[in-house]
């Protein structure tokens, strides 16, 4: 007899839109995930792990969600190596925790700590080290999948690795992953060298990228509400694991924010105006103008460099109860930067500011089939849901990135219009082939496989 | 120094094991699922950089609990604590209609607890030293409808643990009733309540507290003993009446 318990829950992503009626099981044994699956009566599956992919790449109308959040343990580390086994919904906070301590930490890691490496392998996701270290499947070796059929499969590079490539980004329609062996990183100390520069354009922004090779973390946060010649303007902040002996302090917002954790959040909505045009330009100059001109150096601790907004729990309620999206994409290098341009220029003229904006170069390290880094630069802008104005914005945007031969990141996704999507990834027919061999029956779905027709065809 | 968590499977106790590893305690976790017991035991000792081994224990095998308990000395050494965080809910509705569920319900619940417990008695009184902790529930204050099967061997276990408390009381052995209200585990999963439901961790913090305070009878989260104080006050002619 299964002893999950399937309870009917809405669910949503870190945008909060849209939001997903499903039968939700949390199991806590391994034999409750592999009875999940047997006791699906014919509906389809997906996993599900912090909810921090921002649109419908974890929710499942009419259809079974496996909540990962207790299948946690790790399992096994050798630190000789550096080599961790742990299951699927072991988030980077707690690895960070455990290990941070011992002088290791996450190969790669993206904006918020609160994610599970299941998340982690399925969006393939990327940080500031992606120039040098690629991305996070870049550090697995072994991928343990509950695939369609019942079966566990292990996969890797050197193992099923047809499976292994589509798993990678794959979004969680190849299976439901319940174990990985990822690799960490040695480090000193909690503490990053970091430098910050303020760059007045964009022309400065890839002049500052292009010499910041040396440093294994780089990203420039990006004011694109001011136009002119200050286009492109924003700090470009660059860093490295400080070395031994290096010592610092928490920022005072990050100690706050751990003393009190209540008291730096966001427990209810923010009206819908609180972010809007005017509201964002404030900022922007503020922040800007906040930062001196050139260069400051400091010792930061790994949290504020690399985490910034998780000081703030639920900042996500700043868009208020109308939700919020990331258009985030990256294009081919181009000495010109005409793709960039034409965004910042469209997004300006349509009124509609974004309030978070970030632009980093990628590396040559490219996974392949629907994984998002590709080499070039990569811009992520938030938006808060404004309806058929924003939904126009972001058709625009599309037109450009595919013209330049960009695509877009999945994991922030709730709304690129099929026939833009297959255009954006050359590469998948060729997933599809490999996720369909596996899962004929396309038991794995999601919101955004339907839409994408990735898994359950056109809904 | 060891301590023995049986039933280790259950959440509270997987966090109970951190607790005590932490500390610095060798740790014995076992469950009925030997495999699902070697990961929490693995979870345990990579994260807490201590000890902690693991084993299958049967809790309806009452001939095999000796011979469980030596295995678990000859491997961590003499038991200083033993927190049996075992048990099984159930299905109150089947255990009406089917004998052998009930039984079964209570065995796991009860008869288990006894057997083991005396057993772990003999040892410590020996040593004049130990402590026992058992996990029951508020369901055994009050007999209800609801669930009375389970609740009656929980609430027999609480008075058992009474009189083993008062037993052993003059050899130093500390003996702890641990009397859980809603904690977010597989119980309680997808349960709409008002009530607040406690965090596993937060629970396990609470108990390792008050084993190390040797409390007597410890509610948690606390407010539950008001709640069941109210819900024991309330007369049985009305009781009987109500659809709790």
């Amino acid at each position: 007899m299964s002893q999950n318990r399937w309870a009917q829950q809405t669910l949503w992503g870190w945008g909060r839109y849209p939001r997903v009626e499903s039968l939700v099981a949390r199991p806590e044994r391994r034999k409750e995930v592999l009875d999940a699956l047997a006791d699906r009566q014919g509906d389809p599956v997906l996993a599900f792990g912090l909810g921090r992919c921002y649109g419908d790449a974890a929710l499942l109308r009419e259809g079974r969600v496996v909540l990962t959040r207790r299948l946690d343990r790790m399992l096994a580390f050798d630190p000789e190596t550096g080599w961790l086994r742990c299951e699927a919904g072991v988030s980077l906070e707690e690895i960070l925790h455990t290990f941070v301590p011992r002088g290791f930490f996450p190969p790669v890691v993206p904006g918020t700590q609160f994610v599970t490496v299941g998340g982690a392998i399925a969006c393939d996701i990327h940080g500031k080290n992606h120039h040098v270290d690629g991305s996070f499947a870049d550090h697995i070796r072994r991928v343990e999948l509950l695939v369609a059929d019942g079966r566990v499969v292990t996969c890797g590079p050197d193992e099923e690795p047809e499976l292994f490539w589509a798993t990678v980004g794959g979004m969680g329609l190849t299976g439901l992953i319940l174990s990985c062996e990822l690799q960490l990183a040695r480090i000193d100390n909690p503490y990053i060298e970091m430098e910050s520069i303020r760059v007045e354009n964009l022309e400065q922004f890839f002049e500052v990228s292009a010499e910041s090779g040396h440093f294994t973390h780089t990203v420039s946060w990006l004011d694109c509400v001011t136009t002119g010649k200050a286009t492109g303007r924003g700090i470009f902040m660059r860093g490295r694991h400080a070395p031994a002996g290096t010592t610092g302090g928490l920022s005072l917002l990050s100690r706050l924010g751990r003393a009190a954790p209540a008291l730096i959040n966001f427990p209810v909505d923010g009206p819908d105006w609180m972010l809007n045009q005017a509201t964002i330009k404030a900022f922007n100059e503020v922040y800007f103008r906040k930062h001196p001109k050139g260069q400051v150096n400091s010792i930061v601790h790994y949290e504020p460099f690399f985490f910034p907004l998780d000081a703030v729990r639920n900042w996500n309620r700043m868009y208020g109860n109308r939700g919020f999206l990331q258009y985030q994409f990256v294009v081919p290098p181009d000495p010109s930067h005409k793709a960039i341009r034409l965004v910042l220029e469209e997004i300006t003229r349509s009124g509609l500011g974004s309030f978070l904006a970030v632009i980093k170069e990628f590396g040559e390290r490219q996974h392949g089939g629907i994984s998002f880094p590709a080499p070039g630069p990569m811009i992520a802008l938030d938006f808060g849901i404004a309806g058929q104005p924003l939904f126009d914005l972001l058709d625009r945007l599309d037109r450009i990135v595919l013209d330049a031969g960009g695509r877009i990141y999945l994991g922030k996704d709730s709304r690129v219009p099929r026939h833009v999507f297959e255009q954006m990834f050359p590469e998948l027919p060729k997933w599809k082939a490999v996720r369909d061999a596996w899962d004929p029956g396309h038991v794995f779905q999601s919101e955004l496989g339907r839409r994408l027709g990735l898994s359950g065809g056109q809904r | 120094m060891s301590v023995l968590i049986l039933g280790a499977t259950s959440r509270i106790a997987h966090e109970l094991a951190h607790r005590y590893a932490e500390n610095g305690q060798s740790v014995f976790v076992a469950a009925r699922d030997a495999d699902e017991a070697a990961r929490v035991a693995a979870d345990v000792g990579v994260r807490t950089e201590g000890t902690c081994a693991s084993g299958r224990f049967d809790a309806t095998d009452f001939a095999g609990h000796a011979a469980f308990l030596d295995s678990v000395r000859e491997t961590v050494g003499p038991i200083e604590v033993a927190i049996l965080a075992f048990g099984d809910m159930g299905d109150q509705h089947a255990s009406e209609g089917d004998f052998e569920a009930a039984r079964h319900v209570i065995d796991v619940n009860y008869t288990a607890a006894v057997s083991i417990c005396e057993l772990l008695a003999a040892s410590m009184t020996e040593r004049a030293a130990g402590s026992i902790v058992g996990i029951a529930s508020v369901a055994g204050d009050r007999g209800r409808q609801s669930n009375y099967i389970y609740g009656s061997a929980k609430g027999a276990f609480a008075l058992y643990l009474q009189g083993l408390r008062n037993r052993l009381f003059k050899s130093g052995v500390h003996v702890m009733t641990v009397k859980l209200g809603f904690v977010d585990t597989r119980m309680t999963y997808g349960l709409k309540t008002g009530i607040p439901i406690a965090a596993p961790d937060a629970v396990s913090r609470a108990i390792f507290d008050a084993q190390r305070g040797r409390s007597d009878v410890f509610y948690y989260p606390h407010f539950w003993r008001g709640i069941m104080s109210v819900v024991k006050a309330i007369p049985e002619a009305a009781f009987k009446r109500l659809s709790l």
